[in-house]
């Protein structure tokens, strides 16, 4: 459209200057758990691969995840899961038009970080 | 394109400390500078203001800098009582505007910079005429295809009432700049504030243009760059709720189709 940087106009900050808010962190932590998911899946795909392949390269693999920093991240793996799914329903009920005032929004979010962790830690006791 | 620093002309130095005057009730204010002319880049100088004789809001102490301090220091306002729109700026790390804004909300030292991810032309005041464009692309006035009636065009009480939390903006674009899609996809994404007065027309009783107005939004930039971040609504200073009036949009979308 129009054109905006006639001269030499600086950017105004932006990310550097603007206080985190409850919103934008909880949208972030969606993508970032999305992306984050999918790599968790492919080293799930990797261990059961590898146990197709031969017993040799399983017990590489299961070797490595099932080390304590395998299971750090495969227990990260989970809570994105959890916070991704959790929030991900309050993206359906955005969707509806539902949970828009911002009192709701709030608590909705809280919600999911405390539900997400909740599931977290009874799924690992469980498992 | 999302771009998380900022481009090296815009990069902020530390700028000039001006002296602190005697008084019981002196506040620290940390203030974005660009001025244009000189060629250097945006700093942020530092402004001591003795609140026992400053009026109570933050833009009180902006007049009172400008007058006594440092005259050089720029930036627009108008009404002082929230209505014009004209004193938005990012104030204690979000987006407000500087008259509706009193002292007593802010903790700690004022830092105040311009409208967020926006080109400046100087100090606080960013450049609007993307902003503006994007506004004037939504159409925003009553669209009619049948014969002007004698009197004004009637709207019922209750459809009067379906522009109750829209027809309030002020198009101050604190909204806008608070939107990190906006910031990353701004030349595209019309923003919170345009799509809020787009869906003021599209739901206007009187307006008979709402299947144009629609087609006009479906696009994969225009209006589905909105991810429910909600930045917005927290920080309207009006209160109002853009992001709400996009899902209504997008509803609409749906239903027409269905």
């Amino acid at each position: 459209m129009a054109d905006v940087n006639r001269g030499k106009r600086p950017l105004s900050p932006h990310l550097q200057i603007y206080r985190p808010q409850i919103t934008s962190i909880l949208s972030i932590l969606h993508r970032v758990t999305g992306v984050g998911l999918t790599l968790g899946m492919v080293l799930v795909v990797w261990w059961f691969v590898a146990a197709a392949l031969s017993p040799g390269y399983f017990a590489l693999v299961d070797g490595l995840l099932t080390s304590w920093f395998g299971v750090l991240v495969l227990a990260t793996s989970v809570w994105a899961l959890w916070y991704h799914a959790l929030n991900g329903v309050r993206h359906l009920f955005w969707d509806a038009g539902w949970g828009f005032d911002l009192a709701v929004v709030t608590k909705s979010g809280i919600a999911v970080l405390g539900g997400s962790c909740a599931l977290t830690l009874i799924t690992l006791l469980l498992v | 394109m999302v771009q998380l620093t900022l481009p090296k002309n815009s990069k902020i130095r530390t700028g000039k400390t001006w002296p602190r005057p005697e008084g019981q009730n002196v506040r620290k204010f940390q203030i974005y500078r660009w001025n244009p002319d000189d060629g250097e880049n945006p700093r942020v100088d530092t402004y001591f203001v003795d609140m026992d004789s400053c009026g109570p809001m933050v833009l009180d102490a902006l007049i009172k800098i400008k007058n006594e301090i440092d005259p050089t220091l720029t930036f627009r306002r108008s009404c002082r009582e929230g209505i014009c729109g004209s004193c938005a700026m990012n104030i204690d790390g979000a987006n407000t505007l500087a008259c509706i804004l009193g002292m007593d909300e802010i903790v700690d030292d004022v830092k105040i910079y311009p409208l967020p991810h926006m080109p400046v032309i100087k100090d606080l005041i960013p450049d609007l005429t993307h902003f503006y464009a994007q506004h004037a692309s939504i159409m925003p006035w009553l669209e009619t295809k049948t014969n002007r009636p004698a009197k004004e065009w009637r709207q019922s009480v209750d459809d009067r009432e379906k522009l109750d939390g829209l027809y309030e903006c002020v198009m101050c674009a604190c909204c806008s700049t608070s939107c990190p899609s906006y910031w990353w996809n701004g030349d595209r994404y019309l923003g919170p504030a345009a799509l809020l007065h787009a869906y003021r027309w599209i739901i206007d009783s009187r307006d008979e243009a709402t299947g144009e107005r629609l087609n006009e939004l479906e696009d994969p930039f225009k209006l589905y760059r909105c991810h429910t971040i909600m930045n917005c609504a927290k920080t309207c200073p009006k209160g109002l709720n853009p992001a709400k009036a996009i899902a209504e949009i997008k509803k609409l979308m749906v239903e027409r189709v269905v």
